[in-house]
């Protein structure tokens, strides 16, 4: 008997197929990995009238799909969707399971590798295949202030949850073509111990937080009230939102909406400015998804300016100022 | 009664990098521990379900000896009793094997439990997964970031936000819910409670031997991750540093990332000054 072609798995998440295209990232990723383990490419997707997202993972990159199609498995349920999970892995044996670190994605992973008794690393930011054949897995930690690599060394499917925005998703190729192997619907699947009782899509603010492209945030290096509002008007210039951290918030300088922190919101822009913080881990815990970080902070040796891709050493708020008078200079209309 | 158990972790408590960028390695010993700042709202949120249902509130926590520490401060919040699984064996698990242990102390500690409630994240390694794995080992049903908790009868209503959906989810009990930080503040542990929790604390300790456990499935060489290497992120950062006049700055700012921040904004500018040109 020839042994099956080994091969990575990416699990098709497209609940928010149009906000959140880490499903695409991440086959652009196997793409990549594969040649070097000699793999093929697979993703595998649950629920009913899939047709449509089948038609995209093959457009970019799978060149296989696992579809489980069936109008009871349309609701997102993490309990069903584990246990067909875990029979088809047992089938098909993949090398390696990625999945997006999506809310769903990182309740479902875990406990798809429990049930497979194997490893799974978090919210990776790298993963790379190295001479072992094995895949090298990087993973923030201690609120991104430090790098973990991590590998499955024995136990298998390798498995990642990784975070959106990592990878760049392939150009899409509609005339390419994959095989769908359409999986059935067990007979014998338990009843959920957890019932969906309502889901509503949250309404979507104009421009959330957590989507904007350029995020201001503040500290209590601003200094006051009135120079922590020159922020919003740096903000609207530049198309950005503001942030704040928790002392700006007590004391009422800017809405509680704006925390940004492990008791706030996570923000992932592709430009963060940061002025006047100190950057304890309560709050870098909530920005080490920005691409590229300028602070601006009178301590050089603040931890947020060790943090920072440009760290500027001046007065926050005679730096936005300048700032802002430098940006109307330049707009071009 | 309900019985809850509340899994707690000690965390370095850094505002500093834990980082010794001399010797390139973690600097545990000098960060003192705190409880990690999600596992406290899992135990308010136990505290308010007490308030009004009545409750019994075991805190758990796996740990080197200092952890005990953690426990004092649960009790002193409001815990009715603490248990510490300590022992070296039992080090450098990861979250696999975590989850496995900790679900063999509440076998054996705790078996009729109704509720485990969880942090949602931890501050040091932020994995998220010893809840989820957790519910897997106890063959409980499991709901991540739970909020507005209710118990009717045998079953937990509450909601959630899940990627851009608001949830409501009702679950069997017994269960495992990991809790969100957006709700559950947590309140602070009042004085005299801190001094009873020293004084007479209700912990029970466990060791490996306790929970009848072989070595060989505990601790990091169960573990089926390895870590290869821990390195510092900044030190992949260019980490440019500027200084002196803020003009000057403000120029180089547009002059090297003029063409990042126009495409982040979406905007055209003018990266390059007029003071530039004619240089
Ligand atoms: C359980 C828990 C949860 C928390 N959650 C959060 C959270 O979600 N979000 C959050 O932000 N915090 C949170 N915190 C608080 C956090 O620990 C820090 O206290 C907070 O982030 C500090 O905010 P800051 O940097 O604005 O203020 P500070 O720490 O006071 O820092 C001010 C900084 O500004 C600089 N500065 C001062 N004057 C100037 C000037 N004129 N020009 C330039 N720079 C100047 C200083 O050098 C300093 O670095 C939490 C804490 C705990 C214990």
């Amino acid at each position: 008997m020839n042994k099956a072609k080994s091969s990575i798995w990416v699990f098709g998440d497209y609940r928010n197929y149009f906000q959140n295209r880490v499903t695409l990232q991440l086959l652009a990723r196997a793409r990549e990995m594969a040649p070097r383990i000699g793999a093929e490419v697979c993703a595998v997707i649950f629920g009913h009238d899939l047709d449509e997202y089948v038609g995209e993972y093959i457009a970019h990159g799978a060149e296989k799909v696992y579809a489980l199609d069936h109008p009871d498995m349309a609701e997102y349920r993490v309990g069903p969707y584990v246990t067909l999970m875990t029979a088809a892995v047992r089938k098909y044996e993949p090398e390696i399971i990625l999945v997006g670190a999506t809310d769903f994605g990182r309740e479902f992973a875990p406990r798809v590798a429990k049930r497979l008794r194997t490893g799974l690393t978090a919210d990776c930011i790298g993963l790379e295949i190295n001479d072992d054949g094995l895949m090298v897995q990087t993973a923030p930690s201690f609120g991104g202030n430090l790098l973990a690599d991590i590998v499955t060394p024995e136990a298998r499917p390798q498995m990642a949850t990784v975070r959106p925005g990592t990878f760049q998703e392939l150009p899409h190729d509609y005339e390419a073509s994959g095989e769908v192997i359409r999986l059935p619907l067990p007979d014998d699947l338990p009843r959920p111990r957890v019932r969906l009782i309502s889901a509503e899509r949250l309404p979507q603010r104009e421009q959330r937080l957590e989507d904007a492209k350029i995020v201001i945030c503040g500290g209590r290096g601003m200094g006051s009230k009135t120079k922590f509002k020159k922020l919003f008007e740096l903000a609207r210039l530049t198309d950005g939102e503001v942030g704040a951290t928790r002392p700006v918030v007590h004391s009422r300088w800017s809405d509680p909406d704006t925390l940004i922190g492990q008791a706030g919101r996570h923000v992932s822009p592709q430009i963060l400015f940061s002025f006047g913080i100190s950057g304890a881990i309560q709050h870098t815990a909530a920005i080490n998804d920005a691409d590229f970080i300028i602070a601006v902070n009178k301590n050089p040796n603040a931890a947020m300016m060790k943090l920072a891709d440009l760290a500027i050493v001046a007065d926050a708020n005679q730096f936005c100022s300048a700032l802002i008078r430098a940006l109307k200079a330049r707009i071009r209309d | 009664m309900l019985k809850l158990i509340v899994c707690i972790k000690q965390v370095p408590m850094v505002s500093e990098l834990p980082w010794d960028s001399r010797t390139g390695t973690l600097k545990r010993e000098m960060a003192d521990g705190m409880i990690n700042p999600a596992c406290k709202h899992a135990l308010e949120a136990a505290l308010q379900l007490r308030h009004r249902y009545g409750a019994h509130i075991t805190a758990l926590t796996m740990g080197p000896p200092m952890a005990q520490e953690c426990l004092h401060e649960a009790i002193a919040m409001g815990a009715d009793r603490g248990i510490l699984m300590t022992d070296r064996r039992m080090a450098g698990a990861d979250t696999l094997i975590t989850s496995f242990t900790l679900a063999r102390a509440i076998e054996k500690a705790c078996p009729d439990f109704d509720l485990v409630l969880c942090g949602c994240h931890t501050s040091d390694s932020e994995t998220a997964q010893v809840g989820p794995q957790l519910a897997e080992e106890l063959d409980v049903a499991g709901v991540t970031y739970a909020e507005h908790m209710e118990v009717h009868g045998r079953t937990l209503r509450m909601e959630r936000e899940s990627d851009d959906f608001l949830e409501t989810l009702e679950m069997d009990l017994p269960g495992l819910v990991t809790v969100t930080t957006r709700k559950y503040t947590p309140r602070y542990a009042p004085l005299t409670g801190l001094y009873d929790a020293f004084d007479a604390p209700d912990i029970l300790t466990l060791d490996a031997d306790a929970l009848g456990l072989d070595p060989k499935v505990i601790g990091m060489k169960a573990s089926p991750t390895r870590i290869l290497n821990v390195r510092s992120a900044t030190a992949e950062k260019e980490n440019i540093v500027l200084k002196g006049a803020v003009k000057r700055m403000i120029n180089t700012l547009f002059h090297e990332f003029g063409d990042k921040i126009s495409g982040a904004m979406g905007k055209d500018l003018k990266t390059h000054d007029h003071d530039d040109e004619e240089e």
